[in-house]
């Protein structure tokens, strides 16, 4: 599953990381980091994440 | 946010495809709950009733990106999900009436709906201030329709913007309208700090600061008594006798609930409707409540029944309540499958060049407010407590001050229920 991240509307509000903590992640300065292959179990909770992201930033591709 | 994904759909039978879901309510919480039926195993047919033009959008940019020109429609609309396609839209139209017990509702074409199943996702609409005086240039900011109506009577020369309610809306806007250089922006309010309510003295001293050393002004601790202008808003008497000159208005002043529509069915609507802690409705398994329409009990606080709108609550209840009306549709049992609903509430609101984020409930906390982390100058986190119990968290400042408070955020989802 490919996970895709428009960086431009993106603004690190962080919810993404509570729903799918091993696909996204803060920094210490508080900047989104994510994996953008991310395994195929992880599904649900990437599609969580992508629902609560108020910029909905987030695609899933495959 | 999460806290409410821990019962998967074991035990849901899936549904007959015959029966049919109709939603009431076209936005985000209508698009939700059509995606979380079929989430929760929903073959049959599901309708989407409603009275807005537009496909379900996204609206904190209202008060923001849109009122600044910035965002057109199709950065705000959201994706249906591949597995909604299905889903049949009813735009423009609205519910006007409901017959429960039968299994129907009216709409305002002259129609009328049979279900099987039905989700409450009406939503809300802005109160009005009820005063003497003209209408027009007084706005309010719910739907897209309105902030392009607002935006365009912000752009001209010398304008003067009142802005009544110190709330986050009416905060956000008054930031948005100075960003845009609107020549004079003042805030009303009869409370004597801007977002005092749900955020406690400490942060409403900050954010007054803020917002002052930032060109907007406030008149507060003191009510709106009417409107001066012959046809069109020049002016704004306050309680206390001082008159505000306005070219433009807007009203922010909390809403109302959408519920007229359900009138004569037995139900509790004094706030919303009343769900129990399955979202369900009036005892039924067949009606379920989604976004802020919802007044459902949450199992991590007090079990008092309350409304809450945050951007969180409609993708949060739908995702419960789809489960628990599928479950109620297919003779699954809706008390096993969802278990009781107990989102952690989230909250966020950018105004100028700072962010506030809150995880908890600090309104429930405003009488014991502790710095956590940093200082009210600056970035700042502060922790709200009931009885020593931390019960809400905000960040004041940049993106790392909301990282600091997400640090919390464990705390919060760990610590026991509040006795009722």
């Amino acid at each position: 599953m490919k996970v895709v991240v428009d960086m431009n509307k993106c603004q690190d509000h962080g919810q993404c990381v509570f729903a799918a903590p091993d696909v996204f992640s803060l920094d210490d300065d508080g900047r989104l980091a994510y994996v953008s292959d991310a395994d195929e179990a992880l599904r649900d909770e990437v599609e969580e994440a992508a629902d609560v992201c108020p910029l909905q930033a987030i695609r899933i591709e495959g | 946010m999460t806290g409410t994904t821990t019962g998967k759909t074991a035990g849901t039978k899936t549904g007959t495809a015959t029966g049919t879901i109709v939603v009431a309510g076209g936005s985000m919480g209508g698009l939700r709950a059509a995606e979380q039926l079929r989430a929760a195993g929903w073959t049959g047919a599901v309708t989407v009733v409603g009275d807005e033009p537009h496909m379900p959008y996204n609206r904190p940019p209202l008060s923001k990106d849109v009122l600044a020109g910035k965002a057109p429609f199709a950065s705000l609309a959201f994706t249906p999900k591949a597995a909604a396609a299905d889903v049949e839209w009813r735009l423009g139209t609205k519910v006007v009436a409901a017959r429960l017990g039968e299994r129907t509702v009216a709409l305002d074409d002259g129609r009328t709906l049979s279900y099987d199943g039905l989700v409450v996702a009406t939503g809300m609409r802005p109160r009005r201030l009820r005063c003497p005086g003209p209408l027009a240039g007084r706005h309010t900011v719910r739907t897209l329709d309105d902030a392009k109506g607002l935006r365009d009577e912000l752009t001209g020369p010398g304008v003067r913007l009142v802005v009544v309610g110190a709330g986050f809306i009416g905060c956000e806007v008054a930031a948005t309208a100075v960003r845009l250089g609107v020549a004079e922006v003042t805030v009303v309010d009869p409370l004597p700090l801007p977002m005092v309510g749900p955020l406690g003295e400490l942060l409403g001293r900050a954010l007054l600061k803020r917002h002052e050393e930032r060109g907007v002004r406030f008149a507060l601790g003191t009510g709106v008594a009417g409107f001066r202008g012959d046809g069109r808003v020049t002016g704004v008497v306050l309680a206390d006798g001082r008159v505000l000159p306005a070219d433009v208005v807007v009203e922010s002043v909390g809403s109302v609930a959408n519920v007229e529509w359900l009138d004569g069915n037995g139900l509790d609507l004094v706030d919303g409707v009343l769900t129990d802690d399955r979202l369900r409705v009036g005892g039924r398994p067949d009606v379920v409540a989604v976004g802020d329409v919802a007044r459902f009990p949450n199992a991590r606080y007090d079990g008092v029944p309350r409304r809450v709108e945050h951007w969180s609550i409609p993708t949060d209840t739908a995702r419960h309540a789809a489960k628990a009306l599928v479950a109620g549709l297919t003779g699954a049992d809706a008390d096993a499958a969802p278990g009781p609903f107990a989102p952690l509430p989230t909250f966020w609101s950018d105004q100028h060049d700072f962010r506030l984020q809150s995880f908890g409930v600090p309104g429930l906390g405003t009488d014991d407010v502790r710095v956590l982390d940093g200082d009210p100058e600056g970035d700042v986190v502060t922790g709200y407590h009931t009885g020593g119990r931390l019960v809400g968290v905000v960040a004041l400042g940049g993106p790392a001050a909301a990282t600091a408070a997400a640090r919390y955020r464990a705390q919060l989802l760990k610590s026991p229920a509040l006795t009722p």
